[in-house]
């Protein structure tokens, strides 16, 4: 029984992963659109690092290279960040949009393997849609990568991720309560985590009161972390990686179980309410 | 263990020697209020808050293998009370119980048990039918090759040839889309089958091609059915028993053959009244007592008088 229980389990999990496969799949000029549209923004972004020279007028040689690092690890993170985090707020928002809402609440399955399966197909995505973007921008800038240490930099974003996941499925609250605002608001969460996590310049930057909020966000310490393995090529020991790993482990740890936590609440009281029916 | 002989898995005689005597669905006394959430901003302001009674103290008993419908006018409930039954809506008092399980407390097990069509055929519309069954398929833990024949045996049943299942779903007219939704409950052979209007917008043979499947469910898969329909004849050609509910309140219940002589009794008929006359009197504005039939003459005239009655205070 317990075994049946697991392949049930299994079963489900996969169900998620393959159904949104199949959207991707059959959304794929959407998925085009969304790709280029990302990868122009990133290239302009980076344009920025390249002509860092010609805009300040520095009369003093310019390490172009490390802005251009900068910068490009600040948009591929905010990429996969951005995907990762809308397909696990799709938990809500397309299953809205589509009206399937109450069919997948009634499927006797545990909210937590729902979750489970859209979070791993979102990572995913994530992961994928990312790396082609990175390979189409790597093609347009000379980067010197001779210091990565790219396993510290695939450990910092998979544990990343779990805050990320944790982060999502917190957003993905709102557009269960709100039926028409909550995809607006879930935005403007993704939206303020873009301007505390210092995607594009050091927090230090920030003023004094947006500083308590760069240091709540998983992203600081994923940049933060990622910059210091590219970078510098700090290994996973070290302790500049270290005081990026364990806030991260934190945030996980306190993340993902309160905000399953707090959508089961919401779940119920979308259930008190009528919520989850589609008009009205 | 007692929970998992529940199982729809397992052979439906390992649970039939426990669950003989009990209620396939028990409704006691349940009500659910809806309020108009309050407006936000300061413009919005003027619309105040409204509350809907829209299941109003209800209780209801049916029995395993028992058919039975439920009939009412638009906005009487019984899309609400479906609600209920399968887990999406927490009734605000009152209690159900579903082969004895809780709807509220024991949800998880509840959901095993039930499969629920809803008017509107709810799909991810860019993807093919298969791929919609599929998915409900897995998340009810049906082996995909296993699912994928049920798919098109049942959706070869309805009139749905192979090559419209792999298409998308958005390319199919509305019936067709709501075949396939019928086709998702069947596919689970649930224990309690919730149809909420199934078969509204299908063509008189695909209704006789449902309401078959929905008898051979039964005999063969020893399910209980709930389900509601404007459609009278329907009703009375599949129902064992039937519900009528009006504003949130079950104000009928029993055989077809039972309503029919009670309603003649009431009209001071000669022959039994037709669907048409039960769900006309016990659905009225004013309920035509037979007062009303002598002062007016027959149950029509006095129908039309009181309608018009009620349309003149509005
Ligand atoms: N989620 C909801 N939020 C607010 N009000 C609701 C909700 N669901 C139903 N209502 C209200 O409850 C009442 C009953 O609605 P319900 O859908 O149960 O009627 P119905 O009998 O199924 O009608 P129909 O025959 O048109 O399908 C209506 O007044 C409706 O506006
Ligand atoms: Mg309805």
């Amino acid at each position: 029984m317990m075994f049946n229980a697991l392949v049930h389990r299994g079963r489900a999990t996969y169900a998620f992963f393959e159904r949104n496969w199949n959207l991707t799949r059959r959304y794929w000029a959407w998925e085009i659109v969304w790709l280029l549209y990302n990868i122009v923004n990133a290239l302009s972004v980076t344009f920025i690092g390249a002509a860092a020279e010609q805009i300040t007028g520095a009369k003093v040689k310019f390490d172009t290279n490390s802005l251009l690092l900068v910068l490009v690890i600040g948009t591929s993170v905010w990429s996969y960040l951005s995907v990762t985090f809308d397909g696990v707020t799709d938990i809500i928002n397309m299953e809205r949009w589509e009206g399937t809402i109450e069919y997948t609440f009634m499927a006797p399955i545990s909210r937590f393997t729902h979750m489970v399966g859209s979070c791993l197909y979102a990572v995913a995505h994530g992961l994928l849609f990312t790396l082609i973007q990175l390979l189409v921008i790597a093609a347009f800038f000379h980067i010197d990568l001779s210091h990565a240490n790219y396993l510290t930099a695939l450990f910092l974003l998979l544990l990343g991720s779990i805050s990320f996941i944790g982060f999502g499925i917190g957003a993905a609250i709102l557009p269960l309560l709100y039926t028409e605002k909550g995809m607006q608001m879930s935005f403007i969460v993704k939206a303020v985590l873009l301007l505390v996590s210092g995607v594009y310049y050091p927090i230090s930057v920030l003023p004094g009161w947006m500083q308590p909020l760069a240091r709540i966000s998983p992203a600081t310490y994923v940049l933060e972390g990622l910059r210091a393995a590219i970078m510098q090529g700090r290994p996973l020991w070290s302790p500049e990686i270290w005081s990026c790993t364990w806030p991260l482990i934190l945030t996980g740890l306190i993340s993902v179980p309160a905000s399953v936590y707090a959508f089961s609440l919401a779940e119920r009281y979308a259930k008190r309410t009528g919520k989850l029916k589609r008009n009205g | 263990m007692a929970m998992q002989r529940l199982l729809p898995t397992l052979p439906t005689s390992t649970m039939a020697d426990h669950q003989e005597e009990q209620d396939a669905v028990l409704v006691e006394e349940v009500t659910k209020v809806f309020t108009k959430s309050r407006p936000w901003l300061p413009w919005q302001k003027g619309e105040d808050a409204r509350t809907v009674r829209a299941v109003d103290q209800v209780s209801l008993r049916v029995k395993r293998r028992e058919i039975i419908g439920i009939l009412g006018s638009n906005g009487s409930g019984k899309s609400t009370l479906i609600r209920i039954l399968s887990t999406l809506l927490i009734p605000d008092s009152g209690r159900v119980t579903i082969f004895g399980y809780d709807v509220v407390r024991d949800e998880a097990i509840v959901r095993r048990l039930i499969n629920r069509v809803s008017v509107e055929a709810s799909f991810f519309k860019k993807l093919s039918p298969m791929e919609n069954l599929i998915y409900a398929a897995r998340l009810y833990n049906l082996p995909g090759h296993l699912a994928r024949e049920r798919i098109v045996s049942i959706l070869g049943r309805l009139g749905i040839g192979a090559a419209r299942i792999k298409q998308p779903l958005e390319d199919m007219s509305r019936g067709m889309q709501q075949k396939v939704a019928i086709a998702r409950a069947f596919l689970t052979a649930p224990v309690l089958l919730l149809l909420d209007e199934p078969t509204t917008g299908l063509d008189p043979r695909s209704k006789l091609d449902v309401q078959t499947f929905v008898r051979e469910l039964r005999e063969v898969h020893d399910a209980t059915i709930l389900l509601t329909t404007h459609d009278l004849a329907e009703a009375e050609a599949l129902c064992d028993r039937v519900a009528i509910i009006d504003q949130g309140r079950i104000v009928a219940l029993g055989s077809v053959d039972e309503l029919k002589q009670e309603v003649m009794r009431q009209l001071g008929l000669n022959v039994p009244a037709s669907m048409h006359q039960v769900f006309m009197h016990y659905t009225a504005s004013h309920r035509i007592t037979e007062e009303d039939i002598l002062r007016y003459g027959s149950w029509e005239k006095a129908f039309e008088a009181l309608e018009a009655m009620r349309e003149e205070e509005e």
